[in-house]
């Protein structure tokens, strides 16, 4: 086997809010091709290390290099643009938009119409190009299944779907690298198992690297290749999934919280 | 937004990606729509002067509140300083008219341009302050701006005013209601096209992007600064464009004309007509055009009955647009677009719809 490609390097990363310190001397780093799970009990400090890779926080320490490259002085706008794509713990779709629009906001930075060319619509290709972008998405309403729904608007849906939608949107972007935050919370059985082979597939068939935060520790050692403990901003374990679940560290961290076995998750599911 | 069924009736099916993607959302839309066009213009001619003028300011002001509505309908900011503005494009254009002998028609959109330029300068602020505090640097527009008016002489002739000539084309002169009507019909036709346009391509997702989830937006590549500035610029274009018709309209452009009292009528509009809506704005500008003027018959009549409302007139005219403003945001909050959304929507079901 080859030696893997590092895509995110995550190195020393400290985030603090006033006195709270959210994240501390975080390092970690992503292969190319992986699904990379983040856990963690609550307000461990998951959503803020995705928040430092989208921009939304500026970490006071550390650096995180993407496909090499310095990220943390990019504009949060422009990660999208070199293929970072995520989606958010609560739902953060466009509600008056139809799940169509929604989607094609993804493609945004890969669109050339403007609001001149916009206006003339018919001349200066808009139309051509709305109808290409339009096309390309339908694949991705056929991948996760909400042809139903299309043209509803997004703030109608069910919680289950909106998480779908949310994907979706964060598919068009076209991503090299795709973030998602709780993809399964709140989800049923039945649409965590499909929420799960979602993810799969956009792994494995769009080829697309994954990093994800979830609490289902079932799913977590189903599908992911790596993973990470973070507790109380502090980065307690790193491995793989089975050996990170024995981790004692890991089980003292989430005991009380809640008491997981690995098999009491397997019956379940 | 409450939630609207899909209008279109059985049978009429959609079998491109561009068909998906129309102008207006049904056939019979777009049919009504060249109709109605058709029916004004032929109309026109036959409809007496009085009427004439109230459709020509009908259509000035429905440009100018298609153009808010981009900002705060689709962008989800706010502009209390729309009314200076208008009043820009109106002494712009003038100024371009009489300093540089610019021809009129080619005046009124280089003045809403040279709005889009000021519009935007102004909106910077949005680039950091929302909500409220958005509110009150508009105010502060506003005001900046008619200060400006009253003491640039050189541009807009000081308190005094500026005058402001008629359009001509070859010899054509747009001299009396008839023919100006038409060259305002035209530009709104244009505004609306355009506007709807915008909304259904990139851009203008955009907008509505930064509206409802501006994080998400960025994290979407949605360039925040430049699109709420934007929004400034394109909402101040349209507000000049239609300031520079007024002024030619009215042969005369005073810096009393656009106050703030103005701009809120500006939002009245498409509070009323429906946020978001391009042709929810120009329902909403013939509404309140139209509203003091049937207070005004109304209260007339009713002076026929109690003679003390004769001196009330005034008051129940300016009241009434006031009152109207906070019935609709009570009882239709989404405009009266909203209303013909679910009439449409109520025939599509027909006989089962309630
Ligand atoms: N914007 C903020 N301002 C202040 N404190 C914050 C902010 N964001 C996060 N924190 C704090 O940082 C810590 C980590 O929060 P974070 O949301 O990252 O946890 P989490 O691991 O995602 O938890 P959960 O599983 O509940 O989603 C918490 O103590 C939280 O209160
Ligand atoms: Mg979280």
């Amino acid at each position: 086997m080859t030696e893997p490609t590092k895509m995110l390097d995550v190195s020393n990363i400290s985030l603090r809010f006033g006195g709270v310190k959210a994240l501390t001397d975080i390092s970690f780093h992503v292969n190319e091709g992986e699904i990379f799970s983040l856990i963690g009990p609550n307000g461990a400090g998951k959503t803020s290390m995705l928040n430092c890779i989208s921009g939304r926080y500026k970490p006071q320490e550390g650096a995180i290099l993407f496909d090499g490259k310095d990220l943390l002085a990019r504009s949060i706008n422009d990660r999208a643009k070199i293929g970072i794509g995520r989606t958010f713990q609560n739902l953060a779709l466009f509600s008056h938009m139809s799940v169509i629009d929604n989607i094609l906001v993804g493609r945004h930075h890969m669109m050339k119409n403007n609001f001149l060319t916009g206006m003339f619509y018919w001349v200066g290709g808009a139309q051509k190009e709305e109808a290409e972008a339009r096309a390309e998405i339908e694949d991705i309403i056929d991948f996760l299944e909400i042809q139903h729904v299309r043209n509803e608007p997004a703030g109608s849906l069910s919680y289950g779907l909106r998480k779908r939608v949310e994907l979706a949107r964060a598919i068009a972007i076209k991503p090299k690298l795709i973030l998602l935050d709780e993809p399964m919370a709140g989800m049923n059985l039945e649409e965590k198992e499909d929420m799960a082979r979602y993810v799969i597939e956009l792994n494995e068939q769009y080829g697309i690297t994954v990093v994800m935060i979830e609490h289902d520790m079932g799913v977590v050692v189903d599908i992911s290749h790596r993973v990470a403990v973070l507790d109380f901003g502090q980065k307690i374990a790193e491995g793989l999934p089975h050996d990170v679940v024995e981790d004692e560290q890991v089980k003292t961290a989430y005991l009380g919280v809640d008491d997981f076995s690995l098999d009491d998750e397997k019956e379940a599911m | 937004m409450s939630y609207v069924p899909n209008p279109r009736p059985a049978g009429d099916f959609r079998t491109s990606y561009t068909d998906d993607n129309r102008l207006f959302k049904t056939h019979f839309e777009t049919r009504a729509a060249l109709v109605l066009l058709a029916l004004i213009i032929v109309a026109a001619p036959f409809i007496g002067n009085y009427w004439l003028s109230q459709l020509i300011m009908i259509g000035i002001y429905a440009i100018a509140a298609i153009g808010l509505n981009i900002l705060v309908g689709t962008t989800g900011q706010i502009s209390l300083g729309h009314a200076a503005f208008f009043g820009f494009g109106a002494f712009a254009s003038a100024w371009l008219a009489n300093s540089f002998g610019v021809p009129i028609l080619l005046a009124m959109p280089a003045a809403a341009l040279l709005t889009t330029a000021v519009g935007m300068i102004f909106g910077v602020p949005a680039a950091r302050i929302k909500g409220l505090y958005l509110a009150i640097a508009t105010l502060a527009s506003q005001f900046i701006l008619t200060d400006f008016f009253s003491r640039a002489e050189w541009f807009s002739g000081g308190v005094y005013g500026a005058l402001a000539e008629r359009p001509n084309l070859f010899g054509f002169a747009f001299n009396d209601d008839l023919r100006y009507f038409y060259l305002v019909l035209f530009w709104l036709v244009v505004t609306a096209v355009a506007v709807t346009n915008l909304l259904r391509s990139r851009d203008g997702r955009a907008f509505v992007a930064v509206r409802d989830h501006y994080l998400s937006a960025e994290v979407m590549g949605v360039n925040l600064t430049k699109y709420r500035i934007l929004s400034f610029g394109i909402s101040s274009f349209f507000a000049g464009l239609a300031g520079a018709l007024f002024g030619h309209y009215l042969e005369y452009v005073s810096v009393e004309g656009f106050t703030i009292l103005l701009s809120i009528q500006f939002l009245a509009m498409i509070i009323i007509g429906g946020l978001g809506s391009v042709y929810g704005a120009i329902l909403g500008a013939a509404f309140i055009l139209l509203l003091p003027q049937v207070m005004e018959s109304v209260t007339t009549m009713a002076a026929y009955i109690f003679p003390a409302m004769e001196s009330g007139k005034s008051y129940v005219k300016q009241m009434s647009i006031g009152a109207a403003i906070i019935l609709f945001l009570i009882f239709e909050p989404e405009g009266l677009i909203h209303r013909w959304q679910q009439i449409r929507a109520s025939w599509k079901l027909f006989p089962f719809s309630r």
